[in-house]
């Protein structure tokens, strides 16, 4: 490995390289090679997806910025914009768990900051491999500490999630958080850097060597034996740097002091400084001799590379330099002038009054290759779908119970979420252990809606289809609580794209994304894509995580929540038939053991019906709850073990209560309540009372025992020493 | 009657207990920790979060900054004085109430809603309550577990100053299920719970409004 060329130990392929020579007419010198390396990585360049991106459509009226700034901006009337993004911390999270997923916080904070919002709140969804491997647990423990540990300390509430755990993800866990923030009109910042003589000032913690890397060796790579030595790639965070930072920052943006601003992070220095004056069509002149470094000696390719957290580089006029450096000094954040925005299309750097770097800024953004990768079916596939699950004449559905509900990802996920502040900012109306969270934004009557959804074993047996019904059930999730799907970002997690199995997984999740956010309307603001989650040759299932934004106007004063069930409420059922489709159900995965089958496809009809019936609904019914994993069966233990109460329902078949057909709601009602509608079928199900959740012939299970074995499925797991 | 609400670098609750006050008439300031000078305040209140990055330990490094010495002079005084969690702690770290907080007993951080029942309205926090109160207010921390000497916790209970006490569950170990204490004179109180967080019906309970109106109140009496 040692005799390799330097470029190919940064991670350039053979023809990569010649390009690079190709741009400059010369051989890179080290610190130039530095850059491209990181910026034409995979994880700065999209370069194997970028192609397919495309397919989504973000051109609705309300979208303000879409894919291409740091976050995807929409505007909520009066004034008022919302920005979001999605990120994914995996491979960092899968090398150093809690600085990890602690980095990855920090990261999409500043993504939002970096637009001139707020950022209000956050949500993580989290892969891990099963909970009896002692590894996982560690990853476990680690990932979630490292959230807590940053997340409440930044002083961002965290909302909620959703967490999956299977063997394909043992050794290369998936972290991807989302970030929400708001901001009026007037404060969106760009990061085009604009007119010449203009200085960048870097603002935030000192540069180290920490996290040197990150983006290309360790980002944009498979994993295999003996990767310990990538530690060092991983950077160290610091969320009360980051807390000081977004004050300061949100400071300089009420007193219009910045003309843009890019935040630093996979490439560090390299990237902030290209990106800004590549997207003014500028370029700039950068004195690494002028970087507050962590420690002396570092060399020009370390101080470009370097991916120490917590640092902005703004771009200001000269007239109004000292009062931002003023303003910084108050938030007892240090601060550099590092450059100059220059006319000409070069990005040059100096260190010791040498010349050490001198490129077209632009190059490194916007000349990395790109990539239309081979894509095949794997040869596995049709067998998987003829491979149907042996269904039983019938099924106790208590005893079944009793084994969904001791599953880590259907039980009690308050584990989690106790550990995250997600109170803070007085905004939280609907919290973590609902189906989507629900915000206020203080001073009108609008709320913010966000759902966070995944099903990698969904999508591994059908790429588009589960992808499609991805999106309709995050849809779902923020009609229960009143809001309208309004806008999307995703996080593409996927195996090496190398392969073209792999591939055909992207390409068949891109399509059904596309297909189903277009037929609710909604944009697709923005996203993120992570190849490369392979250890020892094993791919990953393909992972996607849809973040559905929901939006109302007026927001419900009293929305749904799952622990509002009483005695003497009726249980109604809101949606299209159902009792057929068991591939990917938890019933087949948790009970039959089986893995195998083809989803049934969504029918956006019926999607866009019970969606736009439950936003309605959700403005009178005291609960309302989507119907996913494990079913109707699932769906109604959740109520009565939040509510505290039993129930009698009246099902004759027992394939109607643990199928995951698509699109179907469970309304909670008192008596009178009129369910009445012309496009959504309604059925009544049951009543709320009694001491155990009866399924008449079908069994039964007590429901103190249904919440022991719901709270503890979890924890009784994580208290197994790592 | 202006309550000043301090923010140290890494205070992050500070605009929840402003829109709180707001809620109740009071007239709140956000006062930067490297402000001396509070004179025209008829209280102050240290917000939750993390002063200082909580690096070396809780609320020592808040201790020292500028503005403490103003705050210990209001205390000194007569003025009111509320510490919320991190304030709590920050207020015991600069010996103006007893005791410290240590790691939840289950070395995890904690945020949800707890019980609490107000034990003694001999302090600021809670003149305005009823002792038997229970409080539905959220907890959020992780160094929220109280201890103290035997002999401080003895004096505590027997003067009537702890003034709010877990109900039920004890979240965190903390001694004696304390939650809330104040000093000898009534005029210095800290809990680890949130009671700002409590105040509208929409964000679930509104549990908290009594004790902030306890502080609120206890304004206008203030001596000059």
């Amino acid at each position: 490995m040692s005799d390799a060329p330097l470029y190919r130990r940064l991670g350039l392929t053979d023809d990569e390289y010649e390009r690079v020579v190709g741009i400059l007419g010369r051989p890179p010198n080290e610190a130039e090679l530095a850059m491209y390396s990181v910026m034409w990585s995979e994880h700065c360049s999209y370069k194997s997806s970028r192609a397919h991106l495309g397919r989504f459509r973000h051109d609705q009226e309300w979208v303000v910025l879409g894919p291409g700034e740091n976050a995807g901006v929409v505007d909520l009337g009066d004034g008022w914009l919302a920005a979001l993004r999605i990120e994914s911390h995996n491979h960092p999270s899968y090398v150093e768990p809690y600085q990890g997923a602690a980095t990855g916080v920090g990261g999409i904070l500043r993504d939002i900051f970096t637009m001139g919002a707020r950022p209000i709140a956050l949500w993580d969804t989290l892969r891990f491999g099963p909970l009896d491997q002692p590894q996982n647990r560690y990853l476990m423990q680690g990932v979630v500490g490292g959230i807590a540990g940053y997340g409440n300390a930044v002083g961002v509430p965290t909302l909620g999630g959703e967490v999956e755990f299977a063997d394909r993800f043992s050794k290369n866990p998936l972290v991807n958080v989302m970030a929400l923030g708001l901001m009026r009109k007037d404060q969106l910042v760009m990061k085009a850097a604009a007119g010449a003589g203009n200085v960048a000032i870097l603002i935030g913690a000192s540069t180290g060597r920490d996290g040197i890397g990150g983006a290309s060796i360790l980002a944009s790579a498979s994993f295999a034996e003996g990767d310990e030595e990538k530690r060092p790639s991983v950077q160290v965070g610091d969320p009360f740097e980051e807390k000081k930072l977004i004050e300061a920052c949100l400071d300089l943006y009420d007193r219009s002091l910045v003309a843009a601003i890019q935040d630093l992070g996979a490439a560090g220095i390299s990237c902030a400084t290209s990106e800004s004056a590549a997207a003014g069509g500028m370029g700039m002149d950068v004195d690494l001799d002028a970087v507050h470094l962590r420690e002396p000696g570092m060399t020009a390719a370390e101080i470009l590379m370097s991916e120490s957290q917590e640092r902005m580089l703004a771009i200001v006029t000269p007239e109004k330099a000292e009062e931002v450096l003023r303003i910084t000094k108050k938030w007892e954040v240090e601060a550099s002038i590092i450059g100059k925005v220059t006319a000409s299309p070069d990005l040059r750097v100096f260190q010791s009054g040498q010349l050490v770097a001198d490129l077209p800024a632009a190059s490194l953004s916007d000349d990395a290759p790109i990539y239309r990768r081979p894509a095949a079916m794997p040869s596995y596939q049709e067998a998987l779908w003829a491979d149907l699950p042996d269904l039983p004449e019938s099924v106790d559905i208590g005893d079944a119970l009793r084994h969904l509900l001791d599953d880590p990802a259907l039980g009690d996920r308050s584990w989690i979420h106790e550990q995250y502040d997600h109170m803070l900012f007085l905004n939280t109306v609907v919290g973590p252990g609902n189906d989507g969270s629900l915000l206020r934004i203080k001073g009108t009557e609008k709320g913010l809606a966000v759902s966070t959804d995944g099903d990698s074993l969904r999508c591994y047996l059908d790429p588009e289809r589960g992808a499609e019904r991805l999106v309709f059930e995050a849809a779902l999730n923020v009609a229960v609580t009143g809001a309208r799907p309004y806008a999307v970002v995703d996080n593409l997690n996927f195996g090496n794209p190398e392969q073209p199995a792999v591939m055909w997984q992207f390409t068949g999740v891109v399509e059904g994304l596309a297909s189903a956010c277009e037929a609710l309307n909604v944009p697709v603001v923005g996203g993120n894509v992570s190849f490369y989650n392979a250890t020892d040759g094993v791919d990953i299932y393909p992972a996607p995580v849809v973040g559905m934004l929901g939006f109302c106007d007026p927001m419900p004063q009293r929305p749904p929540r799952l622990d509002r069930a009483a005695v003497g409420m009726e249980i109604w059922l809101v949606g299209p038939e159902a009792g057929t489709d068991f591939a990917a159900s938890a019933y087949s995965r948790i009970v039959l053991d089986h893995i195998g089958g083809r989803p049934e496809a969504a029918d956006a009809v019926s999607a866009r019906s019970v969606t736009e019936h439950a936003a309605r609904l959700a403005y009178s019914a005291p609960v309302l709850h989507d119907i996913s994993q494990g079913g109707l069966a699932v769906a109604i233990a959740e109520i009565c073990v939040k509510s505290d109460v039993g129930a009698m329902i009246d099902v004759e078949d027992w394939r109607l209560l643990l199928d995951e057909s698509p699109h179907r709601v469970i309304a909670v009602v008192p008596e009178d309540f009129d369910l009445a509608v012309e496009d959504a079928p309604v059925r009544r199900i049951g009543t709320i009372g009694g001491g155990s959740i009866d399924f008449g012939a079908l069994g039964s299970i007590d429901v103190t025992e249904a919440h022991h074995i719901w709270y503890h499925a979890l924890r009784r797991r994580l208290s197994l020493l790592a | 009657m202006r309550v000043a609400v301090v923010v140290f670098p890494g205070t992050n609750c500070e605009h929840d207990v402003v829109h709180a006050l707001s809620l109740l008439g009071a007239d709140p300031e956000l006062v930067w920790h490297r402000d001396e000078d509070l004179a025209d305040a008829a209280g102050v209140i240290l917000p939750g979060g993390f002063a200082h990055g909580d690096y070396l330990r809780t609320g020592a490094i808040a201790r020292f900054s500028p503005v403490m010495q103003a705050v210990e002079d209001m205390a000194a005084k007569g003025r009111s004085v509320l510490g919320i969690c991190n304030g709590f702690q920050i207020l015991c770290e600069a010996g103006l109430l007893p005791g410290a907080m240590v790691a939840n007993r289950d070395l995890s951080f904690i945020c949800r809603p707890v019980d609490l029942e107000v034990t003694s309205t001999k302090s600021i926090l809670t003149a305005t309550a009823t002792v038997g109160d229970l409080l539905h207010i959220p907890l959020n921390s992780y160094e929220g577990n109280f201890i103290a000497p035997p002999a401080d916790v003895k004096a505590l209970e027997s003067d009537h100053r702890v003034v709010l006490r877990y109900h039920g569950e004890n979240p965190n170990g903390s001694t004696n299920a304390i939650a809330g204490i104040t000093n000898e004179r009534g005029n210095v109180a800290g809990l680890m719970p949130h009671p700002e967080r409590a105040t509208e019906p929409v964000l679930g309970s509104t549990d908290g409004r009594v004790l902030l109106e306890s502080f609120v109140a206890s304004l206008a009496s203030v001596p000059a």
